[in-house]
């Protein structure tokens, strides 16, 4: 059985990026869900991003 | 006066600050707000609707900021005081939950996280899709403005770790009877379905809720899985799924046309999957369908009633017709074009699907022979200005060229609304034809603005001596959040002829174009 098929068996744990009102509507239906407060890493300034992430 | 305030270092999502706008620029006194991040895009467009400041300038795309052109500064404080009201509001409701800030931090409370829905800006949407991936986590990607090239590296990534990437542009999607996004409530069942376009997804589906039918799962893929650049990678993959699925019993595929072929590609694998299989390519040549003997569909209307039908062990037959009697339909039409002056000619569509828009179009050609439109089924019918209508003309509000800068129609129905109220200033319009979406993801109540916008187009037109029919479908289900038959009342009342589906309001909207006045 492939793994997407084992997921179509299995209880939908949902993490939502962005938009929070797509969270808030799982929530509403009692569906196991995570929001992240995702916000442009260093601001949006990739080469900043690029040289945090290898510092971390 | 154009009043300008910076908060450094704040974020909030754009559709959330896209409702604020909204709601912003109802405050007495408000002549334009913009309240956003500061973003290029946001700049300009402040700049476009006459909010210029030169301290615009230095805000970034780390910074928010409101900005509005008011009477006076007593409407000015008004307005932070609205903005301050409408954050705190957000605030309240979210400050019992604790929001991680990273992925790896959420997979710290939660281990098992199995799906992802992105909705981040498009130029970060890749990073975070890729992140998930990763982690074994199954995407549905809904940010747009992502590469082809992105778009098939993460297929690849995906379909080699047996993971779903739905999208980018991915709308909807029910998996495990879960709507994500934009989806309906829709009885679990047997038919599975793999869906390329949004809105058309959401007719069958629902469609398919409405006749007693039900879904296994809704796989979406993003508009350009079909195209030759990505092969078919996610349908293939999601197809796969559904024919090795046990609750799975009928497959249905929605797609705008496919590249020839991977349609071919696709078709083959249907048939070699042994399920039986409705096929709606909305436009599509049907002869290879049959050959590969599956179902071909006229219809989204008409593949949701032979996957029913199938599901229930009967006969699949081809529906293109009315729910009503012939002579109800024949009374309607009488009914709508009885006090039509001899100037009104002309249909004007104004969707917020932007698929059923596309099948009105596709219903429509042969009999209007040009329809104008943003999305136009021929080159040179697009229209030069998407703001003035030319003869049939035919729009899609959730198209980029409508969306830049503000939520898409189904959450912000407010412009397309507008558009009801104009075109019925113009003495050659004949007939409106409009949807009203409604389930998880669209407007609370999309038909408020929509019943105000019929209302007082049907007054307009009155007050010049003529009458103006307005037709509607509204596609969800009863089992929505906003409940169908709630909205169908609703929107009957204000004045509008609902009909049961997109295809059969079409049909309706050409006999009134048709009947000579």
């Amino acid at each position: 059985m492939s793994k997407l098929n084992e997921l179509f068996n299995k209880k939908l744990n949902v993490v939502n990026f962005g938009i929070e009102s797509f969270y808030e509507d799982l929530k509403k239906q009692n569906v196991e869900a995570i929001h992240v407060d995702w916000k442009p890493v260093a601001g949006g300034d990739k080469d900043l991003a690029n040289m945090l992430s290898d510092l971390i | 006066m154009v009043k300008l305030d910076i908060k450094k270092g704040a974020y909030y999502d754009s559709v959330s600050l896209m409702i604020i706008s909204k709601d912003v620029k109802k405050v007495p006194g408000v002549k334009e707000a913009l309240v956003g991040m500061g973003t290029d895009l946001n700049k300009e467009i402040s700049h476009n609707i006459g909010l210029n400041s030169n301290e615009l300038d230095t805000v970034t795309a780390n910074d928010f900021f409101v900005v509005a052109s008011v009477e006076n500064e007593e409407i000015w404080q008004n307005v932070l005081l609205k903005v301050e009201e409408l954050l705190n509001k957000k605030k309240e409701a979210t400050s019992a939950n604790y929001y991680p800030p990273t992925l790896s931090s959420a997979l710290k409370i939660k281990k098992d996280l199995n799906m992802a829905i992105i909705s981040v800006p498009g130029k970060y949407a890749k990073d975070v899709a890729n992140d998930c991936l990763d982690n074994n986590i199954n995407v549905m990607l809904f940010s747009d403005n992502v590469s082809i090239e992105d778009e098939k590296k993460l297929k690849e990534k995906a379909v080699s770790k047996g993971l779903l990437m739905m999208g980018p542009d991915c709308g909807t999607a029910i998996i495990n009877n879960t709507p994500l996004a934009f989806a309906n409530v829709i009885t679990p069942g047997d038919i599975g379905i793999v869906g390329a376009s949004g809105t058309g997804t959401q007719e069958v589906s629902s469609l398919i809720d409405r006749y007693g039918g039900g879904v296994s799962q809704v796989i979406g893929t993003g508009g350009r899985d079909l195209k030759e650049e990505i092969g078919g990678i996610m349908f293939s993959f999601a197809l796969q799924s559904l024919i090795d699925d046990k609750n799975t019993k009928v497959i249905l595929l929605t797609s705008k046309p496919p590249a020839a072929d991977i349609q071919t590609k696709i078709l083959k694998q249907a048939k070699d999957g042994g399920k039986p299989t409705v096929v709606s390519f909305v436009g599509a040549d049907m002869t290879e369908i049959e050959k590969m003997g599956l179902i071909p569909s006229i219809s989204l209307e008409d593949a949701a009633k032979k996957a029913v039908a199938i599901s229930k062990g009967k006969t699949p037959t081809t529906f293109d017709g009315f729910d009503l009697s012939d002579d109800e339909i024949e009374k309607i039409v009488l009914d709508a074009t009885k006090g039509m002056k001899n100037t009104q000619k002309y249909l004007r569509a104004l969707y917020t699907g932007g698929t059923i828009c596309d099948e009105a179009m596709k219903m429509l050609i042969k009999d209007l022979g040009h329809i104008y439109s943003n999305i136009p089924l021929n080159k040179e019918d697009k229209l030069a200005d998407k703001n003035i209508s030319k003869e049939h003309t035919a729009l899609d509000f959730g198209d980029d060229e409508f969306t830049v800068g503000r939520a898409h129609p189904m959450i912000d129905p407010s412009l397309r609304a507008e558009r009801i109220i104009k075109e019925s200033l113009d003495e050659t319009t004949k007939v409106i034809l409009c949807d009203c979406v409604i389930g998880y993801g669209s407007n609370p109540d999309p038909s408020e603005d929509l019943c105000d916008a019929i209302i007082k187009a049907k007054k307009n037109a009155k007050d010049n001596g003529r009458v103006l029919p307005i037709v509607c479908e509204v596609l969800g289900t009863n089992k929505d959040p906003q409940s169908f038959d709630e909205t169908c009342e609703k929107i009957k009342n204000a004045g509008a002829i609902i009909m049961p589906t997109n295809a059969q309001a079409v049909r309706l909207t050409k006999k009134i174009i048709n009947k000579e006045i």
